[in-house]
């Protein structure tokens, strides 16, 4: 990939050499214009819900810098068998998604593909100096992340056919909230970085904020919340291959202390959909940010701290 | 001898899927083949969850894992 062209252009604030959940660009009138764009298979049966998760994913990148989707895009991929009540549902769902975080769909692009795919290219605005991104984390704060871990692992287990029904039931819950209100929080009380848990896993990403930050993070593995049934199917081997790619890369980048258990080593490497943010802020704010969110978001937890870079960028003890 | 089960060529969660199935049987020694990392790893977590030992060798294109009742 290297050998491609490299694009430059003194507006364009955040590009994707920081490994940023959105790119920022500014525009002629002071405003910066942020846009991303995600898309999946279905991870669930039910196209309603997945169109939700689907658009609650794609949106999340513009919440975890800081901003508030405005306009979004659909992406569609559709085999040509599928009945059309059922690509209405997989775009409802998508849609319902869209108006609660209060942005319009204006457009989108439907092709022909054996496997569906649904997501969204969406743009968000905001001031320039509210942006987030995940490199400013400092020595001293504390780690909030607002979403539990474990749809990697629990949707390699519906898969497998192993989910009851009120397991399914949750997991979709939590992949398909939208993260509005923990981004609203985020920006009341200020933090100094933030991004989304998504594919790298809870380590992946606490790994770029470090790397991006030139701090250490350390986390509690204890302190860190998890969906129920996560741990179970981990510790009986129901474990996405994207778990095992993230170990891959970052094993010369993290310190495991010894008592950490290898089915939760698993879970903080499980890529997640739609994971929640991660909030690097002062003590006192983070104490805000879970408090404020107890009512909205319950397993708002503190995870983690940030310490001066020492030797790992990324160590996780047992508590 | 050993009940052979083969998952070369199967993707996750597959691999552990057909190794649980195997274990009903109750025997004190399987032999697993897998051809994939993640394979190898989830079928390793699933057969010590159920109690067994586990020895690795890997051979030209895949893995044979050997689950001994410990």
């Amino acid at each position: 990939m290297e050998r491609l062209p490299r694009f430059e252009d003194p507006n364009l604030l955040v590009g994707f050499d920081t490994s940023d959940d959105a790119c920022v660009y500014r525009m002629q009138n002071g405003m910066a214009l942020l846009q991303t764009v995600d898309f999946f298979p279905p991870m669930v049966d039910d196209p309603y819900a997945f169109g939700q998760i689907a658009a609650a994913n794609a949106m999340s990148d513009i919440y975890a810098m800081g901003a508030s989707p405005t306009l979004a895009m659909n992406l569609l991929c559709v085999p040509n068998c599928l009945e059309l009540d059922t690509v209405e549902q997989i775009l409802a769902g998508g849609y319902s998604k869209v108006r609660e975080a209060g942005a319009i769909v204006a457009g989108g692009h439907t092709i022909e593909d054996e496997e569906p795919k649904f997501g969204l290219c969406v743009t968000g605005f905001a001031l320039p100096e509210q942006v987030l991104t995940n490199s400013g984390a400092q020595p001293g704060d504390l780690l909030v992340l607002t979403k539990p871990i474990g749809s990697g692992v629990l949707a390699t287990a519906l898969k497998a056919g192993l989910l009851g029904q009120k397991e399914t039931g949750d997991l979709v819950a939590v992949m398909a909230e939208l993260n509005k209100a923990a981004r609203d929080a985020v920006v009341e009380i200020g933090a100094h970085a933030c991004t989304d848990v998504t594919g790298f896993g809870l380590l992946g990403h606490s790994y770029e904020m470090a790397a991006g930050s030139g701090t250490t993070i350390e986390i509690g593995a204890a302190q860190v919340p998890l969906m129920d049934g996560a741990k179970d199917f981990a510790n009986m081997g129901i474990v996405p291959g994207g778990a095992y790619t993230n170990l891959e890369y970052l094993q010369d980048k993290i310190f495991f202390d010894p008592a950490v258990e290898l089915p939760m080593q698993d879970l903080l490497l499980d890529p997640q959909t739609s994971g929640g943010l991660l909030v690097s802020l002062e003590g006192e704010k983070a104490l805000r940010l879970v408090q404020a969110l107890s009512g909205v978001t319950p397993c708002a937890k503190i995870v983690g701290r940030v310490l001066p870079f020492n030797g790992k960028s990324v160590r996780v003890t047992a508590q | 001898m050993a009940q052979i089960i083969d998952a070369c060529g199967r993707s996750c969660p597959e691999p552990v899927l057909m190794t649980k199935k195997a274990l009903e049987s109750h025997e004190a020694r399987y032999e697993v083949l897998v051809d994939n990392n993640t394979a190898r790893q989830n079928v390793t977590r699933f057969a010590k969850s159920a109690g067994y030992t586990v020895g690795v060798t890997e051979e030209a294109d895949l893995f044979r894992l050997v689950l001994t009742k410990s």
